[in-house]
């Protein structure tokens, strides 16, 4: 199980995206079907569409740094996924990217400290905290784990706890809210795929 | 095998393509098939008005006319469609804006939706950064979503066009920005919304419906997607207009007076519904709004904000003012509502 300590590098970054990519490609449906009940059953296909051009986007771009990258790979999705997950998620990947700055690589703490940063941004822009049914239920988990020192699958393994607790909630943001009592029962897409985000973080996540 | 029932080229390039027939047969409109924005082509009209406030709206595709097709004089400078029922990204919006402004600011009308809300935030950020100074309109007239406290708030449905409309007119008028912004707010707070669904919609490319509606359901109290209201109730035998047309006018008057008010009122069909069931709904929403003692001042009726194809109605209101009147009764051109210029 990959540490993400020592050295996150831009291409550890590319890396790790590349392995979300894949995991957003291979369960793109399934988010689909998470997002159906609410209405809009796009959030697979969106994800997919945006992923696809931040590798582009990095392939082009070659930044030096993980914080480039992150910065480079959020403005990219804020561009392409459109809905609430593209501003959100996007502002999590940009927001850690700017957190560590010129770095030449981030080692665990500069990670989860990083994170953190971007945690706090997606926080102030949803306005969701833990409980609410949305991503936050899943990324801030992680966080938690990473400033622990924990290991990227421990992250990973928090995440996905998280996402299924947003199971049992009732969604109090976005648009699964107008669901109340009877989105009981249904994962909340978006935390689905911050799991798999950080569950991408270990290196033999697919 | 898959059987088409959409009359589409390729499922994928829905938006595109009818953003390319839009510009084909309206060359009084300019369509930016990059970002998808269409705006007025002055050029063509020769109405060109430097400091005029710019207005534009936008959100996901799938709406029509919402927004596109109330691009025009006395209505929005410019539409910003993002993917079938994704907002639009803030490039877009960014792309509307600046295709909107003349010097005096833009005002973003923008449905309270998170994805809307959060994308039209951050363009009017990369706005501000361009000193395009933006000022946000949020509306949010739709009063299934009572406990908003534990939502993300009531939703920007019908109670839209009333806010175009109205601030497409007094931007004509050369009302400025702060005070159009004001104007915008006062509008939203008087307008309230209330939709139903007898059928779901199918997103193109998507081979499932939206939601699951069996047939002799309908659900009330939806939102412009299809999203759930308030309750799933039986379609009744015999009256479903009556009943539709009960249920949406008390649950307006419940959470608005509308005793001795005069009204603008769109009785809005949700793109599955044809005029001759919106025409027989609107007779018996005017009975149930008269015999609360309102007084219907101007009326809409037909498909206007929509969910593709699905069948069902939103009954949206706004209590009137002389003003709003004057600025409802104001010229408008554009390609799905036209009166007086």
């Amino acid at each position: 199980m990959g540490r993400v300590s020592p050295a996150l590098t831009a291409a550890g970054v590319r890396d790790w995206l590349q392995r979300f990519a894949t995991a957003v490609d291979t369960h793109a449906s399934d988010l689909t079907d998470l997002d159906r009940p609410i209405g809009d059953s796009d959030h697979g296909v969106n994800l997919q569409r945006g992923m696809h051009a931040v590798l582009a986007a990095l392939d082009a771009a070659e930044p030096a740094t993980p914080g480039a990258a992150l910065v480079k790979a959020g403005s990219t999705l804020v561009s392409t996924v459109g809905g609430a997950s593209g501003p959100l998620l996007g502002t999590l990947l940009r927001r850690t990217g700017k957190a560590l700055g010129d770095a030449e690589s981030a080692d665990g703490p500069a990670f989860a400290a990083a994170l953190r940063a971007g945690l706090d941004a997606v926080v102030a822009l949803g306005g969701a905290h833990v409980g609410d049914a949305t991503l936050v239920d899943a990324l801030a988990p992680a966080v938690e784990a990473l400033e622990a020192g924990g290991s990227a699958q421990e992250a990973a393994d928090a995440a996905a706890r998280g996402a299924a607790s947003t199971d049992e909630l009732v969604a109090r943001k976005g648009r699964a809210s107008y669901l109340g009592e009877r989105g009981i029962g249904q994962r909340d897409p978006g935390a689905a795929s911050i799991a798999l985000l950080i569950a991408a973080l270990t290196e033999d996540a697919s | 095998m898959h059987v088409p029932t959409k009359l589409l080229d390729d499922p994928a390039d829905a938006v595109t393509d009818a953003l390319r027939g839009l510009a084909a047969v309206h060359p009084e409109l300019t369509v930016d098939l990059e970002h998808h924005v269409v705006s007025r082509n002055h050029d063509h009209s020769g109405d060109h008005r430097p400091g005029k406030v710019g207005l534009v709206s936008g959100g996901g595709s799938g709406h029509e006319p919402l927004h596109a097709g109330f691009v025009g004089l006395g209505m929005l400078d410019a539409a910003a469609c993002g993917a079938v029922f994704t907002s639009p990204v803030p490039d877009q919006v960014l792309a509307a804006t600046t295709a909107a402004s003349s010097g005096g600011g833009v005002v973003h009308v923008v449905k309270n939706y998170t994805g809307d809300v959060l994308n039209f935030q951050m363009a009017a950020e990369l706005a501000d950064d361009e000193d395009i100074a933006v000022e946000t309109v949020l509306v949010d007239d739709d009063v299934a979503v009572t406990d908003s406290l534990y939502t993300a708030g009531r939703r920007g449905t019908g109670g839209t066009l009333f806010v175009e409309k109205v601030l497409g007119a007094a931007a004509e008028e050369g009302m400025a920005l702060a005070e159009l912004a004001a104007l915008g707010r006062d509008v939203v707070s008087r307008s309230r919304s209330f939709g139903v669904a007898l059928s779901p919609c199918t997103t193109p490319g998507s081979d499932r419906p939206g939601f699951d509606l069996e047939p002799g359901e309908m659900e009330l109290g939806i939102g412009i997607h299809g999203e759930p209201g308030r309750r799933r109730v039986p379609v009744p035998a015999t009256g479903v207009a009556r009943e539709v047309a009960r249920t949406s006018v008390a649950a307006i008057a419940d959470d608005m007076p509308l005793d001795g008010e005069e009204l603008l009122l769109l009785v809005n069909g949700m793109g599955g519904t044809p005029l001759l069931e919106l025409q027989v709904l609107a007779g018996d929403v005017v009975t149930e709004l008269t015999a609360r003692g309102a007084r219907i001042g101007r009326a809409l009726v037909g498909n206007h904000v929509t969910s593709l194809e699905m069948a069902g109605s939103m009954v949206s209101v706004c209590r009137a003012t002389p003003q709003l009147l004057q600025l409802w009764d104001a010229p408008v051109r554009t390609p799905a509502l036209r009166w007086g210029a």
